[in-house]
């Protein structure tokens, strides 16, 4: 089999990557950390010096840490819920032989290739307006007041705005787990007697839980990080109540320029996504197979 | 699970399945007819349709602003720079752990998978203050560098995945026949990677192309893409509708033909090959 010789150069072939991931990971985590025990503010550079924990006392001190921590898990559990429900029903119903299922799969996934700013954009000035939105001309023809989405309801329109752009991966998913699925096994459960509900319930459902799972643990990662959505909308606003813990570490940082307090935030961050990231790699590394 | 199924149950289906999936477009179509229109006709109320002013004159306005094409350009630049110095790290790596695999090559692949979820604001402020530094700030450089980075590790599991599907005896038999390790990779593994490799290229481009946290924080206007681009339009106020969405259409279009080129390769890929 493989020879001393191959197995050094397949070292060697390795090598680069782990390196490069490596300086990535460990360099700047390293100066943020740094940074976190440190007063640093752009705007007054002369005053600098340990400070101890103060930068992680502000950020649990502030209330604007703990709206933005529940903003963020509600983001992250509202896309999942809608896009995995939805999802599923969507993929039973285009994976059933209907006509112009080709075009009818690049209109259900065009959404997902939509860039974040476009899609938040396309929502918010198209559809959430409140005078030249669809939704408002749609209210006044009803005879009500259009209402004011993104003002009023930030962090609703926010996750429905995410969730129109993961639909389509979670419902690709499905209908690819679908396919799987044994036309057999349906029939005969068929022949058996057995109604809709109960051939969804028993057979469809158990078969997807590998896809579910997928859908799920996938979609954190990205969730977690969302970014370009509230930045071309709402800008955390108004107040903080769109603000998640990125967009309020980002503002520290570029707006209130305390690079402390940003990188306090940033460790803490870190810290929850470990704890999100131990879950998901148990729940991940059994349906991964390397 | 394709089963027959009477005419009438075929009409209904369909009918709800084209109802679903035109409502999850609309917004998309509806950006599109809004970029074809005159500004007063994109605002107008009720909101036109059959009715409407068509023009070009939104695109031609757009792509005549001195720095659309820049963005354009800077986008292409970094979607595609980022993709083929990624591709140079990640090929050897992949292929030799795919085909030398040692005791951890396992655990090498869920650290490299543990890296994409550090949150990138963790990392902003040091990853800023280095570009401060190195003079990276809005460089094109800079965002192929940061972007290579961030993708690196789908990079190589998607091609890894690959790698893994072609037959190792066909190695061995190359081996018997006295291949060296550089004509084995020449001649026997690049003819069958290269599907998989241009798969993994497309799902790359995609998605350095959308990203939206790195460009918007790194880049001012020199470097800056589409994505920052867009998002930084500011308030139109209803006045720049069209001219709006007829830019965001140009943005979209190169990635939502590829995207519709490379479906099933985007499930495998954003699912680290747990879904095929």
């Amino acid at each position: 089999m493989s020879t001393h010789s191959t197995r050094l150069a397949a070292r060697f072939m390795v090598a680069p990557s782990v390196l490069v991931l490596f300086i990535w990971m460990i360099v700047p985590l390293a100066m943020t950390a740094y940074f976190s025990f440190r007063l640093y503010r752009l705007l007054s550079p002369d005053r600098t010096g340990w400070v101890g924990f103060n930068n992680y006392v502000w950020f649990f001190n502030s209330p604007d840490f703990w709206l933005a921590l529940t903003n963020t898990l509600l983001l992250v559990g509202g896309v999942l819920v809608i896009t995995v429900v939805l999802g599923i029903l969507i993929a039973l119903l285009i994976d059933q032989p209907v006509k112009g299922q080709g075009v009818l799969r690049i209109l259900v996934i065009a959404p997902f290739f939509v860039m974040p700013p476009v899609a938040a954009s396309i929502w918010e000035n198209l559809f959430m307006h409140p005078q030249n939105g669809l939704f408002a001309a749609l209210a006044r023809g009803l005879g009500g007041q259009p209402i004011l989405f993104l003002e009023q309801h930030p962090l609703p329109s926010v996750i429905g705005i995410v969730a129109w752009e993961w639909l389509p991966f979670a419902t690709l998913i499905f209908v690819t787990a679908l396919q799987s699925l044994s036309s057999e096994q349906l029939e005969a459960a068929e022949m058996d007697g057995a109604g809709a509900l109960s051939r969804f319930r028993y057979i469809i459902l158990p078969h997807m839980t590998r896809a579910v799972t997928v859908v799920i643990l996938i979609q954190t990662i990205f969730l977690l990080g969302i970014f370009g959505e509230i930045f071309t909308t709402t800008q955390g606003g108004p107040g903080s109540a769109s603000t998640t813990l990125p967009y309020m570490i980002f503002k520290q940082a570029i707006v209130a320029k305390d690079i402390g307090r940003a990188a306090a935030g940033g460790i803490i961050a870190v810290i929850l996504a470990n704890i999100v990231a131990y879950f998901l790699m148990r729940g991940i590394g059994r349906h991964l197979d390397a | 699970m394709a089963r027959a199924v009477s005419p009438r149950r075929m009409i209904l289906t369909t009918l709800a399945a084209w109802t679903v999936a035109l409502i999850i477009f609309f917004p998309v179509l509806w950006m599109i007819l809004t970029s074809f229109k005159t500004e007063a006709s994109a605002v107008a109320s009720p909101p036109e349709l059959l009715g409407a002013s068509w023009t070009l004159e939104n695109y031609v306005e757009v792509w005549a602003r001195s720095d659309y094409p820049r963005f354009f350009w800077n986008s292409v630049v970094i979607a595609v720079g980022s993709t083929l110095l990624g591709l140079v790290i990640a090929i050897p790596s992949a292929w030799a752990m795919a085909f030398v695999p040692g005791k951890r090559t396992k655990d090498l692949l869920m650290w490299m998978l543990s890296t994409k979820m550090m949150p990138a604001v963790a990392v902003m402020v040091p990853i800023y203050l280095l570009f401060l530094q190195f003079g990276l700030l809005d460089t094109r450089i800079g965002l192929v560098l940061v972007l290579m980075l961030m993708n690196l590790p789908i990079l190589i599991w998607m091609l890894y995945t690959y790698f893994k599907e072609i037959p190792a005896e066909i190695l061995e038999a190359a081996r018997m026949d006295g291949a060296s390790l550089w004509n084995e990779i020449l001649y026997v593994l690049t003819p069958m990677a290269i599907p998989g490799i241009a798969s993994t290229m497309l799902l790359n481009i995609i998605l350095a192309w959308n990203e939206a946290f790195w460009t918007i924080v790194l880049t001012t206007t020199k470097a800056a893409p589409l994505s920052a681009f867009i998002a930084s339009f500011s308030a139109p106020q209803g006045l720049f509708y069209a001219k709006l969405s007829a830019a965001s259409a140009m943005a979209i279009l190169p990635i939502l033909i590829l995207g519709w080129f490379s479906q099933k390769q985007l499930v495998r890929g954003l699912t680290f090959g747990a879904v095929k």
